[in-house]
């Protein structure tokens, strides 16, 4: 610890911000020995280096070694594997285990906070938690009460803990948290509940705040500069976070944050996104609600807002822009380009230059998606970077009291949370999908502090039209902007995937099953049944020489809540059973860890 | 998972197994789901509780209908669609048909926790939300009817107007 301190010291003082860096975590992420935070890297490519599991003999595959979590419910995230131990988390009551490699997984500490049960029903879909981070030899934990605690890596001993937010109003947690340089990245969820989103940077050391920004409030709130700050390469003006609202409804406007984030070192930039704007119901909050369901580019040290980009202006549907930013470099017509992808709930992939918000390919990446006809491309035009909604399915045109049908894609877009995976090997981002679409009707709502604020009612069901089933794996070129091939499921994917230098990508099923296919071909290699449907990340780490696979399973989160007995409408195919194909007939609740490798 | 084992450990022995049998004994005509008189819209049984209606043709009373609406804004992120149940919160359907009407409203309005090492199941106390209070017997009746699958999943295709008292009182009770 001394030593890195004095070698950070020592290189901020020769070359500025690079050195500020975090240089023993990027270390230990550019090992692929290690899994030393929730997205692979901080680039979010979930890719590892590791091939000693490949292709060719994926399908030997066998369980290693499994590890109940002794919670039920929804099992989101992964674990971590820092040095000898691995840090498994769980959803409510958040409990931290610290288990030896070296000992089959014997507990070497177990951390369990005490929260308040009245957080549970605050929270929109269940009781997730995305996981732990590492650094500094700390590990993050942020509860679903936002109380974020720093735990000693090696004994589980409190060090700091700082509270975020406040459940009483509505605000929860469910997201992971990034470190970046001496700094937590923290983001806070509660968009159904009329809560203000921001980012809040705590200072690693001890925990006190450095900044914190809003998603929507005065300039000095979202820490923009009205003149530098830009959108699409414009800057935006002053009171961009107030000009697009009505009166003062910006105060209890969402725009959450409760997805992953990412970090260009280089660039010294981090990416997010922020969710819905509040209520579901478009008419009670007319204009384009900014900064809700918008990309941000920020500096990590001060916070402000080098570049935004709203995707989806004035919300209909409730399509968060949560979703993770995955950083790549790729040639793009010759040219080596710093790129951003991120597979937005709306349905669209986007890729854009991370450096300067330029928008550069903007795709339906399920052929379902119709509410809109696309992106406006042309940068002459006085409607530039906004997709034109196709009016049939526009839940505002049709007003309050009517319901709108057959909208693709559903509230849970066309891809969650769930993040995809990105192979340098095949330049394929590899993408967990929905294929559910929805009838929506809004309707007033009223608020109330810590009260549901949604305001619109939903149905949701299998894509019509289509092979039956409610989600899709694709593998997507992002700069062609197209599915190279898709794989159809039964049940929404809901679970990250994992790409590897063995030319392999797995995910996770909700019936239970984690899966590896051809990188290339989409081809399945080998499939087991765990214990409980998948909603977590595939990880892998290497120990002992040998390559190994893990994966939470826990039936649970938003899938859990309309899957579990199954969507309306559901049309026959992939052998779905009787109206509805209900996930209540594949899987039960429990929490398990099972760790996969090749037989000796 | 319509009902789920942290449910059925503790509540759910109580509720919603016992709630299973009690949906294939009760009948149209039983004295907590017939109707026995009609005011302004709104079915009751002889003892005045909500109840409701559904003609030969499949069109359901309003308040009914209102209740599909606001059970699918306020309930189902917990409870899932159509009062089915999720993998963490009971079924609506069958709680609506075991608990007594006054007990429904209790638990709606104050809330109640079962959190020990089995589970952690809380519902909250919606008391002080209009959007659940106004529409509380609208939620309720919607329930029992579900339960009774007098209501088919998915949106009621037909219902009854809106009647004049019904908007009075929403304004009134919302607000405006």
């Amino acid at each position: 610890m001394k030593k890195l301190k004095l070698l950070i010291l020592g290189a901020a003082l020769c070359s500025g911000t690079a050195a500020m860096a975090n240089q023993d975590l990027m270390t230990k992420m550019e090992d692929p020995t290690q899994w030393a935070i929730q997205t692979g890297d901080y680039a979010n490519q979930r890719y590892s280096e590791l091939d000693q599991i490949n292709a060719d003999n994926v399908g030997d595959l066998q369980v290693a070694w499994s590890f109940s979590t002794g919670v039920l419910r929804g099992h989101e995230g992964s674990p971590l594997v820092v040095g000898d131990t691995m840090y498994v988390h769980t959803p409510f009551p958040n409990i931290v285990y610290a288990l030896d490699l070296n000992e089959d997984g014997k507990i070497k500490w177990k951390y369990q906070p005490k929260q308040d049960p009245n957080v549970i029903p605050v929270m929109c879909c269940d009781t997730v938690n995305r996981g732990v981070a590492y650094a500094d030899g700390k590990i993050f934990l942020h509860q679903a009460d936002t109380k974020v605690v720093a735990l000693d890596a090696d004994t589980g001993e409190v060090i700091w803990e700082v509270m975020n937010g406040d459940a009483a109003k509505g605000e929860t947690n469910t997201a992971t948290v990034m470190p970046v340089k001496d700094k937590v990245i923290v983001g806070i969820s509660g968009g159904e509940f009329g809560v203000r989103g921001s980012v809040t940077a705590y200072n690693m050391a001890d925990g006190s705040l450095a900044w914190r920004a809003y998603s929507m409030g005065p300039d000095s709130d979202i820490l923009f500069d009205p003149e530098k700050t830009t959108m699409l390469g414009k800057p935006v003006g002053a009171d961009s976070g107030t000009n697009t609202w009505q009166g003062d409804q910006w105060m209890i406007g969402g725009g959450t944050t409760w997805g992953w984030y990412s970090y260009d070192p280089e660039a010294d930039l981090i990416y997010y996104g922020s969710g819905n704007p509040s209520t579901w119901n478009p008419t009670q909050r007319p204009g384009d609600n900014r900064w809700s369901m918008t990309i941000f580019a920020r500096d990590p040290d001060d916070g402000m807002a080098k570049w935004v980009y709203q995707m989806t202006p004035h919300d209909e549907w409730d399509y968060d822009g949560i979703n993770e930013m995955i950083l790549t470099d790729q040639e793009v017509d010759g040219q080596m380009r710093k790129l951003l992808t991120h597979f937005d709930r709306n349905g669209l992939g986007y890729t854009m230059d991370r450096i300067t918000g330029e928008l550069m390919v903007a795709e339906k990446y399920d052929p379902a998606v119709n509410w809109t006809t696309g992106v406006d491309m042309d940068p002459n035009s006085a409607t530039y970077g906004r997709p034109s909604v196709v009016a049939e399915y526009s839940t505002e045109q049709n007003g309050e009291d009517e319901n709108s049908t057959g909208i693709c894609p559903a509230a849970l877009g066309s891809k969650d949370q769930q993040p995809a995976s990105y192979s340098p090997k095949t330049e394929l981002f590899y993408v967990p999908t929905n294929h559910v679409c929805m009838d929506y009707e809004p309707f007033r709502v009223s608020y109330t502090a810590g009260q549901p604020y949604v305001g619109a009612t939903l149905s949701m069901y299998p894509a019509p039209d289509s092979h039956g089933g409610m989600g899709n794996f694709i593998a997507w070129d992002n700069i062609k902007g197209e599915i190279k091939w898709s794989i159809p499921e039964q049940f929404s994917v809901w679970s990250g995937a994992l790409a590897t230098a063995g030319d392999v990508v797995f995910y996770g099923t909700l019936e239970g099953y984690l899966k590896a296919v051809s990188a290339e071909t989409g081809e399945e290699l080998y499939r087991f049944k765990t214990p409980s449907g998948i909603i977590g990340n595939v990880m892998t780490f290497e120990q002992g020489g040998k390559q190994y696979i893990g994966i939470l399973s826990g039936v649970g989160g938003w899938a859990g809540i309309g899957l579990a007995a199954g969507l309306t409408k559901a049309n026959d195919g992939l052998g779905a059973v009787g109206g509805y194909a209900a996930l209540s007939d594949y899987t039960a609740l429990g929490g398990q860890l099972t760790v996969f490798a090749l037989p000796d | 998972m319509t009902r789920p084992f942290p449910l059925i450990a503790a509540a759910a022995l109580m509720l919603t197994s016992s709630g299973l049998c009690a949906a294939e004994n009760i009948t149209m005509d039983d004295p907590n789901i017939a109707v026995a008189y009609e005011e302004d819209g709104r079915y009751y049984t002889d003892d005045g509780v909500p109840t409701f209606n559904v003609k030969a043709d499949g069109t359901v009373d309003w308040p009914t209908f209102s209740g599909f609406r606001r059970y699918h804004a306020e309930c189902h992120v917990c409870h899932g669609p159509d009062g089915e149940g999720s993998t963490y919160a009971p079924a609506l359907k069958q709680s609506a048909l075991t608990l007594d009407y006054y007990d429904f409203l209790d638990v709606v309005t104050n809330g109640r926790q079962k959190v020990d090492a089995a589970e952690n199941s809380v519902m909250p106390a919606f008391g002080t939300n209009a959007n659940v209070m106004c529409y509380i017997d609208d939620i309720y009746t919607y329930l029992k009817a579900r339960g009774m699958e007098a209501v088919p999943r998915g949106r009621p295709a037909k219902k009854d107007r809106k009647s004049d008292v019904f908007v009075e009182n929403e304004n009134a009770c919302m607000g405006s």
